[in-house]
């Protein structure tokens, strides 16, 4: 049924006015609050939002022609099933009270604040992102600033609460960025190899006298990595090898695995291990030991904080394992899957990655016959797991298979010596073949 | 054996992205050569554009300026037209533009070659020389700026009366009846000048408005504007056939308010887009990939897949404009010269010089509701401005499109006398992340059409001055 669409009351006083601008035409569709029309009183110009939702059947009033409030505009054919439109309150003839100032002045705030067609579609999680349309806050000059220093502008806090990045900010952003990192440098000389993680910075391709190349700036990880092997690799060391015949072992694990599952743990070869070298640094305290040389000296930790490298696709992590000769089997498993996926997820707190007394580096997943860790200086020794296997070994006359370890110590010999090294680990593999001898120790 | 130049950078195409680059890669110390088939650089911005076009349009839009004064009391006379010394004129600005190109050129040692030039492999190219010599340049980089060309309209038809762009600007006679297809800006200002020459223009649009992709409100005005000055505007219609008579073009039209299919016409400009320069570069020699509409894949360095090659302008994607070219080359010579930097601007502004001008930059309010951000928009009429009014040019609005959380300002459009001049400090304004407030709060001389922008944004924070509404401010 057609509707009209009158003009509604332009305030105070005002009881003519003149068309400016119509802004919709015959067989256009509007809606509620969309701007229909222009009316220029004096100096000053209104638009006119409509009032009902529709098709409009005709117009009755033309640009430039004066009007005065309630005079037909539109007839609307308004639609079925669109909302209901409240009682027209434009229908209104002049009305000459003058009303309370401003109070009941019903030309609506102009201001049109779109509805986005789907509103819902615009909270997170629905796979739109809005937020990628919209520049971010800052002037051309601090978008390539931070460009040339490597630096993700949505990392960078802004110091101005309308949220635009000034230079400073990305200044101040870069200068603790940097300096983060010097106190990890700092941190590292006594404790861990790699810390902090930064962007890796996206490679740019270019050539040398042979062909492209592509030149990459190195991960903070990657430097810390460096550095620290560097340092580690001034300690004369020596990697002794041997096998573990974990075949009871492994029944063991099979038989607990499903009940520590349940715990929410993972029960692996590792955490064995873990657990048989902590006992074992009891045992030979100079494994869970530093040394001084310029006070000449040997510090032997009283604490068994074991460090596990942890592969990620930034580099190598090594979270640390406190206490472990305090926690049992059940916790242990828990808490390393826990520490690892932090790792993966660059979530690992600075002091989860120092204090270590020890490392155990655990390729077992990956394959290999045996390799030799480097010693994580200021530590002194390194244990390295690699992939167990099916071996024939000759018991009471014949070839059993068995199912070996190989295990691989890298040691400071400046602190062990050879047959120190190789009664540790021997005495890791026979805690390893036969778990229960530990407790007879 | 051709002689083989060795050379640090070669830019193939010396338009305004080419030339820029070429510039900025000598300054930057860089060994640089610049080919392109014309006498000095330019392209077709300056040849066969941008430059020509606005030559044409200022003309056109004195003789419409005289012919409107009569309205507010000052007479002149039917204006007589030489139209040898308007050619004339128009190619005297353009030699002397692109001659100011070769001069700086030449100050910058870059090595112009006039000729033709394809890839061997990625870095070696072809070149023949407009002289019939042949040469081979030796390039660590290349840049390829080989730009656009007019789009063909079905199959080519061979005959003088069927104008493109490049031909249409340069005028020798005025044609009694013009048929234009294409309602986008080429076909709008070469149109204009035709109609106020004295031709009278039939305009064609195969969609349902003129300028597609322009929010409607600012097309508004100019569509009133130019049912005066155009004989018949025919959306929504096709062209189904052009054929060459004797005299004119025969010319079949398909559309609702089309009364009369078959007219003859002087002459026809087809206005129908442009299409990249993406062939007879010898690119297959090349690791360069090109998209299926034969644009150059870039990423946001303008490095094509192809790691010793870089594509700028037209021939690398839209949007068609002279200014992102040149800020596209200039990029790549600092990305050359060893700077990390990247093409990432926040808005690229557009201008169509018709009478009334359309200028826009950033979001428009037909991309903020498809693409779903929240956006407050506000109008601001040009018959609330003094100074629109004294040049009787009530018609023009300036419209802000903001963030409605933050009111940064996403997009701005403009419809107007000089909405090409005032569009610079709304990219600007975008570019430095301004917000409402910043422009309500900066003071704009008065009486000037640069209010508008001060006062639109005034208008959505409830305080434009020459603006009333009721504010929803509680005191």
């Amino acid at each position: 049924m057609p509707k009209e669409f009158r003009l509604p009351s332009l305030g105070e006083n005002v009881a003519e006015a003149t068309i400016g601008k119509i802004l919709v035409k015959v067989g256009d569709t509007i809606r509620k609050g969309q701007t229909v029309l222009e009316i220029e009183t004096d100096k000053a110009v209104a638009e006119i939002p409509s009032s009902l939702d529709g098709k409009i059947l005709e117009i009755h009033v033309k640009e430039g022609q004066k009007v005065k409030p309630g005079i037909l505009i539109f007839t609307i054919d308004e639609q079925t099933g669109v909302g209901t439109a409240p009682p027209e309150p434009v229908a209104t003839p002049i009305v000459e009270k003058t009303p309370p100032l401003q109070k009941e002045t019903p030309i609506p705030p102009v201001v049109e604040k779109p509805t986005p067609l789907r509103p819902t579609s615009i909270s997170v999680g629905t796979g739109q992102k809005p937020k990628s349309d919209i520049p971010i806050l800052a002037p051309p000059s601090v978008r390539r600033l931070a460009r040339e220093l490597g630096i993700s502008l949505e990392d960078v806090p802004a110091s101005d609460p309308s949220g635009k990045i000034s230079a400073e900010d990305v200044m101040a952003y870069h200068k603790r960025k940097t300096e983060g990192i010097h106190v990890v440098e700092s941190e590292i000389k006594h404790d861990i190899p790699a810390s902090e993680i930064v962007e890796e910075v996206e490679g740019s391709s270019s050539r040398d006298s042979w062909g492209p190349i592509v030149i990459e700036s190195m991960s903070t990880i990657r430097k810390k990595t460096a550095e620290q092997m560097m340092r580690s690799w001034s300690a004369p060391q020596v990697t002794h090898f041997d096998k573990a015949n974990i075949t009871q072992l492994e029944e063991l694990r099979e038989a607990w695995s499903k009940k520590i599952q349940s715990t929410g743990g993972r029960l692996s070869m590792l955490i064995f291990t873990l657990k048989v070298v902590a006992e074992a640094l009891k045992k030979f305290p100079k494994f869970n030991a530093s040394i001084d040389l310029e006070k000449e000296q040997i510090i032997y930790k009283k604490y068994y904080h074991i460090g596990v490298a942890v592969d990620t696709e930034y580099g190598l992590l090594v979270p640390v394992i406190r206490d472990v000769n305090k926690k049992s089997i059940k916790e242990l498993s828990i808490e390393l899957p826990q520490l690892a996926e932090k790792a993966r997820q660059r979530k690992l707190a600075l002091e989860e990655l120092q204090g270590a007394t020890f490392t155990i580096s655990n390729l077992g997943g990956l394959g290999g016959i045996g390799f030799t860790p480097i010693v994580n200086a200021p530590q002194v020794a390194i244990l390295g797991m690699s992939r167990s296997s099916m071996e024939p070994i000759y018991q009471n006359g014949t070839f059993v298979p068995q199912l070996m370890l190989p295990l691989s110590l890298s040691y400071d010999h400046r602190v062990i010596d050879g047959a120190e090294s190789a009664r540790f680990v021997r005495w890791i593999c026979n805690a390893l073949e036969n778990p229960w001898n530990m407790f007879f120790e | 054996m051709p002689e083989v130049i060795q050379t640090q950078v070669a830019v193939i195409g010396a338009g305004p992205g080419g030339y820029g680059c070429a510039f900025m890669c000598a300054d930057l110390g860089l060994q640089t050569v610049l080919i392109d088939v014309e006498k000095n650089p330019g392209g077709t911005c300056l040849y066969r554009g941008c430059i020509p076009t606005k030559a044409l349009l200022h003309i056109s839009h004195v003789i419409s300026n005289a012919l409107e004064a009569e309205k507010f009391g000052v007479h002149f006379q039917k204006p007589k037209l030489d139209i040898d010394k308007i050619r004339k004129n128009v190619q005297g600005v353009v030699e002397h533009l692109t001659g100011g190109l070769g001069q700086l050129t030449k100050l910058r040692n870059i090595n112009y070659i006039q000729g033709r030039a394809s890839f061997l492999d990625s870095n070696t190219l072809e070149v023949f020389l407009m002289d019939g010599r042949e040469l081979r340049i030796n390039a660590e980089y290349t840049v390829i700026s080989a730009g656009s060309r007019p789009a063909l309209f079905g199959q080519p038809i061979d005959s003088p009366d069927i104008m493109n762009s490049n031909t249409a600007i340069n005028i020798e006679e005025i044609p009694e009846r013009l048929l234009v297809i294409g309602g986008g800006y080429i076909g709008l200002e070469l149109g204009t000048v035709y109609a106020t020459l004295g031709s009278e223009v039939t305009l064609v649009e195969v969609t349902d408005g003129l300028l597609p992709g322009v929010d409607r409100d600012l097309v508004r005005p100019l569509e009133q504007h130019l049912e005066k000055v155009l004989h018949q505007i025919h959306l929504k219609t096709l062209v189904k056939q052009l054929k060459p008579q004797k005299k004119g073009i025969s010319v079949e039209l398909e559309g609702a308010d089309i009364k009369k299919p078959q007219q003859i016409f002087d002459k026809v400009l087809v206005s129908v887009g442009r299409k990249p320069n993406s062939s007879g570069l010898g690119l297959k020699n090349t690791n360069v990939s090109v998209d299926e509409k034969g644009f150059i894949r870039v990423d946001e360095q303008r490095r094509t897949t192809d790691p010793y090659i870089f594509a700028i302008g037209d021939v690398a994607g839209g949007p068609m404009l002279a200014h992102k070219a040149t800020h596209e080359g200039r990029t790549v010579a600092e990305i050359i010269s060893g700077k990390n930097v990247a093409f990432e601007p926040q808005a690229i502004p557009a201008v169509v010089f018709t009478d009334p001008e359309i200028a826009w930059c950033g979001l428009t309010e037909e991309q903020a509701r498809s693409k779903n951000i929240p956006v407050q928009v506000s109008r601001f009429p040009w018959s609330a401005s003094g100074r629109a009014m004294t040049m009787f040019r009530g018609e023009g609005l300036t419209k802000l499109i903001t963030h409605a959380e933050t009111q940064q300002i996403l997009g701005c459009g403009i419809v107007g006398a000089n909405a090409g001049e005032l569009i610079g400090e709304a990219t600007l304004a975008i570019e430095m992340g301004a917000t409402l407030e910043d422009l309500d709060l900066t003071i704009h001389p008065h009486p000037t059409l640069s209010e508008t922008i001060m006062e639109s944004a005034g208008a959505l924070l409830g305080k434009s001055t020459h603006i009333y509404r009721k504010t929803s401010r509680k005191e």
